[in-house]
């Protein structure tokens, strides 16, 4: 069953110069993918579009068998889409618990309750002090909170952009401990990453964008070797699907 | 020294500081200053004159004055009804003047000059309506009650005293302790984070003009009641309500009310001590210091 759709999608910050050039891909139920690509090719921009942050200019997004090109992000929230930006990704000025307890809103109000301790439990660094502000909690975890509250949603897809950029590595190594076991529990993710090893090591699947065009979309080992991936980068290797 | 500065600075510092506690709401979630505010204020006494005339010609009982105040169960009524009609004139502002800025992504000094010049549209259509003429809610006399340690106030003083503790304290309890309140705080801190949330992010903008304007009819009202009903009259508090709002930290509503009361103790003592004349200089001499000496006020986030 298909669970994200993306189908010739046009995006970018102004009308004139689209910054995602047609892209197209889909991804099933359960399924991991990691979107690789060099820096400014727009991966950024294509989930940001995907999550109504950024203004799509063609194309179509599907969440499962729905139409959701352009909505509202809290109505893809709706939607069964969970989003973790790759910066500002919590509310420093709210405390733990009111982060979770605003992403709980979405969930029936028996429910609430149960996820938020849910979520404090799977990660102990939130859970040892869930009054605290979130602007006092470290790279790391503030990865985690982020991660938290869109888990918190139960989401269909989850899509993360560079959730471990600017960690150290030992950091690094939790924040893909964690991604594994979301991934293992059988929510459908996407993740952009710019730690290329480790990403092709959870996910099977890889994307590569180059330019605002999909360069590849294959099996993750595929790219291990490095070399192949080394010429999308550089553009050496053409489009498989060319605009 | 006359300590009677003290409770004048308390009665007018409660009007200035629930009127820039909209301001500052309005500043922290929508991101700009919103000049229009002044007039909500305006807007609010006058359409809670309107209908409290009109409330006192279906009932005498509703118009004459209730012990020991100077006015009856008609006004406290017509206020709500004017408070209605206020938040309703902000959000009909918002749809057809500042929603459309803000949908195309209009810069901020845009926003902020098409407020201004609503500003004036509406003030010259208050003038237009009832005229410049300063009009009253009532011309009951009181006398003002001694308090001890030679302070004296009205009973209508104490009840706006009392009222505005009230709403600051239902304000502050609505922002820190229900969802509604988190989600505001959420906005002001990062809007698009917000939806990603999952927050409806017009949802809270209607919120707050909704307690935005309503507070400022409130507060309209109040300074109707102590002082008399102008079309000037929210034009002329527009700088102590930037002064108590840039004070107090833009975005912090203890600091809006905290402002608000300290910029009407300031011109309270002022005109004591160097002259009534002087009382509008006050708020501009205290807005100027603030931003030289604490740009993000007492309360304020740095950087927000
Ligand atoms: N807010 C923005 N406004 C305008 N252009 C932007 C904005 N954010 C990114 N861009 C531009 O879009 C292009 C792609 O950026 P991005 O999607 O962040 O790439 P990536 O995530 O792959 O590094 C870059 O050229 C960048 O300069
Ligand atoms: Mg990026």
């Amino acid at each position: 069953m298909i669970a994200l759709s993306v189908n010739n999608l046009r995006a970018g910050y102004d009308p004139d110069l689209a910054i995602v050039k047609g892209v197209s891909f889909d991804v099933n139920k359960g399924e991991a993918l990691c979107i690789l690509g060099p820096n400014g090719a727009g991966k950024s921009t294509l989930i940001k579009a995907m999550a109504g942050l950024v203004p799509s200019f063609g194309g179509t997004v599907r969440l499962g068998p729905r139409d959701v090109t352009g909505l509202t992000p809290h109505l893809l929230v709706r939607s069964g889409l969970g989003f973790v930006p790759q910066t500002d990704n919590i509310f420093t000025r709210l405390t733990i618990r009111e982060n979770l307890q605003i992403a709980s809103q979405l969930v029936a109000r028996s429910e609430r309750q149960r996820r938020i301790d849910a979520m404090l439990a799977m990660f102990p660094d939130l859970g040892e002090r869930p009054g605290e502000l979130a602007g006092a909690l470290s790279g790391g975890q503030r990865q985690m909170l982020a991660a938290a509250r869109a888990l918190l949603t139960e989401p269909d897809v989850l899509i993360l952009d560079e959730p471990s950029a600017g960690l150290s590595p030992k950091l690094v190594g939790q924040v893909f401990d964690t991604l594994r076991r979301i991934s293992e529990a059988g929510v459908t993710l996407v993740l952009v990453e710019q730690n290329v090893r480790a990403a092709l090591a959870l996910t099977p699947r890889a994307l590569v964008l180059v330019d605002g065009h999909l360069a590849h979309d294959g099996p993750s080992n595929a790219l291990h070797d490095g070399a192949l991936l080394g010429e999308l980068f550089l553009g050496r290797r053409g489009a498989e699907q060319p605009a | 020294m006359n300590p009677q500065a003290l409770i004048d600075g308390l009665i007018a510092g409660s009007t200035i500081g629930l009127g820039a506690i909209g301001l500052t709401l309005a500043y922290s979630i929508l991101r700009f200053a919103n000049f229009t505010h002044g007039d909500f204020l305006a807007w609010g006494a006058y359409l809670t004159l309107t209908l409290f005339g009109l409330l006192g010609g279906l009932s005498a009982g509703l118009g004459a004055p209730v012990h020991p105040f100077s006015f009856g169960w008609g006004l406290p009524l017509a206020m709500l009804g004017g408070a209605a009609l206020t938040v309703l004139l902000a959000l009909g502002l918002d749809r057809i003047l500042f929603g459309r800025l803000r949908a195309r992504g209009a810069d901020v000094i845009i926003i902020v000059m098409a407020s201004f010049g609503a500003s004036m549209a509406l003030r010259s259509l208050l003038e237009f309506i009832f005229t410049a003429k300063p009009v009253y809610f009532t011309n009951a006399l009181q006398i003002a009650q001694p308090l001890g340690l030679g302070m004296r106030a009205t009973p209508d003083q104490l009840l706006v005293i009392g009222l505005t503790a009230v709403l600051v304290a239902g304000l502050h309890l609505l922002l820190t302790r229900s969802a509604t309140g988190r989600a505001m705080r959420a906005v002001s801190e990062n809007p698009d984070l917000a939806g990603v949330y999952g927050i409806n992010v017009a949802q809270v903008i209607r919120m707050t003009w909704i307690i935005g304007a309503g507070l400022a009819c409130v507060a309209g009202v109040m300074a109707g009641l102590l002082v008399q009903i102008r079309p000037y009259m929210g034009f002329d508090l527009l700088l102590p309500l930037f002064a108590a709002t840039i004070l107090g930290g833009i975005g912090s509503i203890p600091g809006a009310m905290l402002g608000g009361l300290i910029i009407g103790l300031a011109e309270a003592f002022a005109v004591q001590i160097i002259g009534a004349e002087w009382r509008a200089a006050v708020s501009f001499i205290i807005l100027v210091l603030v931003l030289m000496l604490r740009p993000q006020g007492l309360f304020g986030q740095r950087g927000a």
